[in-house]
């Protein structure tokens, strides 16, 4: 994998994606509600998408194992807490203690 | 923005130790950091390269989550009309959600100058991104060092759950999500990873439904 370039061309897209409507504010009309509707659907969904799979599956099967309780336990203390912090705390301190079990 | 802060610093560690951790070396880590400058992307782009999937694959994944920044992009224009465009340019590359959510709340709150409004943005953006550049060049150079038996690498999803809860604000919000998660699963087994991008566009769309429904 030719990570460089692959680095760019994420970096090169992202800036665009920030600098687009900032760039074109007063040179065009404003960007029809629809759009906007739907990229607000994108953190849940992309976020979801990568939770699941990561905690609920291995190798390409279903794996309900001590990821899957740990991740349970984390999106508990991220609904209490709604810190990033705690939530690293308490999923990796359930993923060590199911892992010793 | 203390607390603010206090959250992305373990963040970035794990950005840095990620980086290190799926095989890249520290310096990748860090200039991921700086190129990309977008924390969810960049691990989202170290979980898929871990999984050896295709250039492509994680290009688009990575755009497809940093698509969010064009509603941001929408948001703060009318603040930043006037500014020049060299200027923008440094705006842009410094929105992230956390500054947005910071200088949009001041926004509404008190009707300032063009330029006060900058400093203001500016100010907070700066401070992001030192402490992101710091704590993930810190997780890069020590992630090395980490033994495996840790299984760091449960980390990122740790993180996207974090980041995740708080999305979930209504119950269009909690349809794109469970629809994206479940097909996630289900199409874990398709090549490529391709499962990931057709889960995550299938939710938005069922989103967008939802959200047209009355309830």
């Amino acid at each position: 994998m030719k990570v460089w370039l692959l680095f760019l061309v994420i970096a090169a897209g992202t800036f665009l994606l920030r600098f687009s409507v900032i760039a074109l504010w007063g040179k065009l009309g404003t960007a029809p509600d629809s759009i906007e509707r739907g990229l607000r659907f994108i953190p849940p969904a992309v976020l979801s998408a990568l939770v699941l799979p990561a905690v609920a599956t291995s190798n390409g099967h279903v794996d309900i194992g001590p990821r899957t309780a740990a991740g349970v336990v984390a999106a508990l203390v991220a609904w209490k807490t709604r810190s990033v912090f705690f939530t690293i705390v308490a999923g990796m301190g359930a993923l060590w203690i199911l892992q010793a079990l | 923005m203390a607390p603010i802060l206090l959250g992305i610093v373990p963040f970035g560690l794990i950005a840095g130790i990620s980086a290190v951790s799926v095989g890249l070396s520290p310096l990748h880590g860090v200039g991921m950091s700086i190129l990309v400058f977008a924390g969810a992307s960049q691990l989202a782009a170290l979980q898929l390269i871990g999984r050896d999937a295709p250039f492509l694959v994680v290009a688009a994944t990575a755009l497809i989550i940093n698509a969010r920044f064009v509603m941001y992009s929408a948001s703060l224009a009318p603040h930043f009309d006037g500014a020049s465009t060299g200027r923008k340019a440094l705006l842009a590359y410094l929105l992230t959600d956390q500054a947005y959510a910071f200088s949009i709340r001041r926004y509404a709150e008190r009707d300032e100058t063009v330029l006060a409004r900058l400093s203001y943005y500016l100010g907070a953006a700066i401070t992001l991104w030192v402490t992101w550049q710091i704590s993930t060049a810190v997780g890069a150079f020590v992630g090395t060092s980490i033994p495996d038996a840790w299984s760091l690498d449960f980390a990122i999803p740790l993180v996207f759950i974090a980041l995740l809860v708080p999305a979930i604000r209504d119950r269009a919000d909690g349809v794109a999500a469970g629809i994206a998660a479940v097909l996630a699963v289900l199409l874990v087994g398709l090549p490529y990873n391709l499962g990931l991008p057709l889960a995550a566009t299938t939710g938005i769309v069922a989103g967008i439904i939802v959200e047209r429904i009355p309830s």
